[in-house]
């Protein structure tokens, strides 16, 4: 009994050194981001002018907007794309299904170098280029599959005699998708998109290859700074991107719980 | 009635792809058609539509076999990954035991949202915070000169140790997750029927705990080795001159020297080496699921 105590309140103070091994760096990171000197000097001194300089940093803000927009049709496209596939894969039979549901997992699974440079190749061969326009169409294949695997996850909780009884009432096939299953799978879809959001806004290396000077976006643009060296701003910026994504996070998880419960 | 069932799939097939061929095709055009075109370009001596004239040629794979360079720095990305995996077995697993059975309720489900927060957040933007940490004169040299009473220099920046610590730090989070995964669904009644024929903490631990969430392990080790063998920013930003691995060269042959055939095939090559590696770990992958 004594020994299960101390192992419990062992483990415990354990997952708090792992929570401060996860957190410390970012903290100071931030709190960096505050301080009056420029080369990281201690002692603290409080100040915002490393964020107000963002302000005056034209190409941060171009590629800071060029990621947004870029998350939000990423989002868009694949909310709608992703969860007409998962419907189709929940509700149909057909041979090869397994076979597209397979499919799902190298964009997953293949690292993003390979991914990266495969795509700055095949765009550049069949004339797309580099720019914006490559990079979504990368972020859009990217999320996709996480898409589809969480909303076909909430599918799974779904009745079908759900579907059977709204047409045996005189639905037709638009109204019981719409009125039925769609209000029923719209948490796994409002879910799918946050993931969506987030893999397209943080996502660095795919639009790294297919980035061009003008048109990039804002990790890219990090990216490139943090090799010139590193200043202040870096900080500033990293901490906004930091906070975002992980409110993104949490708004998720409100949504979706992991395991696909709820 | 096999004739009926055939006609009724055929008929499925045909409802179904309105639905299917957009995301698909986007697919195909986005991720599986670059991806052949990547094999079919290692094996030319120039891109077409570069305006050079092109042939087919070995020599890009040639290029890899003949200079021991190319398979030095593989096997040193190999032995990155393996020891990043490694790292976060030892810290990943036990914090996912915790997690799973001696922590409940709330505070479970708050700990693990933590645990698993950092790791949709942006990857490069971790990295760089390490950064602040490592080098001479930051956080971790200042606090330990601070409390030390001689002095010492703390200057991990630009160092091997440095990029382990960042990439352990960027992957423990999915070792938590898919150990803890297999953790909570083991049995307590099992453990304990364990407990009470005698065996003891250590016994049960090898004998039920560790073959049972063994998929979990795989799982997470497949996740965290693929991408690590693949990194080039992590290197790149904490390692500075030791920070040269297989990664790196690939992403030179793309942004700075432009031998994209040569990119190509050492691209393609380490696609061969991951599916390898997936393949031996899917048979416990799929016992799992």
């Amino acid at each position: 009994m004594m020994t299960t105590r101390v192992l419990e309140w062992l483990g415990r103070l354990y997952i708090w050194l792992l929570l401060a091994f996860l957190y410390l760096p970012i903290v100071i990171m931030a709190l960096m981001s505050f301080n009056v000197s420029p080369f990281y000097q201690l002692p603290f001194e409080w100040t915002t002018e490393w964020y107000a300089s963002l302000w005056q940093n034209d190409q941060l803000i171009s590629a800071t907007w060029n990621s947004i927009e870029i998350a939000v049709i990423t989002t868009l496209i694949c909310t709608v794309l992703g969860s007409a596939a998962s419907l189709a894969l929940y509700r149909y039979d057909f041979r090869g299904k397994k076979v597209l549901q397979a499919l799902l997992f190298p964009p997953i699974a293949i690292p993003w170098l390979i991914t990266g440079t495969a795509m700055l190749i095949f765009f550049f061969g069949v004339g797309i280029g580099r720019g914006l326009f490559a990079i979504l169409l990368g972020h859009v294949a990217l999320a996709l599959p996480y898409v589809i695997v969480v909303v076909s996850a909430r599918l799974q909780t779904f009745a079908p005699e759900l579907e059977e009884a709204a047409r045996s009432l005189g639905a037709n096939q638009w109204q019981v998708t719409s009125r039925v299953t769609l209000p029923w799978i719209m948490p796994g879809v409002i879910a799918g998109g946050l993931f969506a959001f987030a893999v397209s806004f943080d996502q660095f290396v795919v639009s790294y290859f297919l980035s061009t000077p003008g048109q990039t976006t804002l990790p890219v643009e990090i990216y490139a700074a943090i090799r010139k060296g590193f200043t202040p701003e870096i900080n500033a910026v990293s901490t906004i991107i930091i906070v975002v994504s992980m409110a993104l996070m949490l708004l998720t998880a409100r949504f979706f719980k992991f395991g696909g419960e709820k | 009635m096999a004739a009926q069932s055939a006609t009724a799939t055929r008929s499925g097939l045909r409802s179904a792809l309105p639905l299917l061929a957009p995301a698909y095709l986007w697919l195909t055009v986005a991720i599986f058609l670059p991806l052949s075109a990547m094999v079919f370009f290692s094996f030319m001596t120039e891109l077409p539509l570069s305006g050079k004239p092109w042939a087919f040629t070995l020599g890009n794979y040639a290029a890899f076999f003949s200079q021991s360079l190319y398979l030095t720095l593989l096997l040193a990305s190999l032995r990155l990954g393996l020891e990043v995996t490694l790292w976060c077995v030892v810290i990943g697993y036990p914090a996912a035991y915790v997690l799973a059975k001696v922590l409940k309720g709330r505070s479970r489900e708050a700990i693990f949202l933590l645990v698993i927060l950092p790791f949709w957040s942006n990857g490069l933007v971790r990295i760089f915070s390490w950064a602040m940490v490592l080098r001479e004169g930051g956080i971790l040299d200042t606090a330990l000169n601070a409390v030390l009473p001689f002095k010492i220099n703390i200057d991990l920046m630009y160092s091997y140790p440095a990029v382990i610590i960042g990439l352990v730090h960027s992957y423990v989070p999915y070792m938590v997750l898919t150990c803890y995964l297999t953790l909570q669904a083991i049995d307590d009644s099992l453990i304990e029927a364990g407990r009470s024929l005698g065996a003891t903490r250590l016994q049960v631990l090898k004998r039920i705990i560790i073959p049972l969430s063994m998929p979990g392990l795989v799982a997470g080790a497949a996740l965290i080795f693929v991408p690590v063998v693949g990194s080039f920013m992590e290197p790149r930003i904490l390692g500075g001159r030791t920070g040269t691995f297989y990664g790196t060269v690939i992403e030179d042959q793309f942004v700075a020297v432009f031998n994209w055939p040569l990119g190509a095939a050492l691209s393609f090559i380490l696609l061969a080496v991951v599916l390898v590696i997936l393949a031996v770990a899917s048979p416990v992958l799929r016992r799992a699921a």
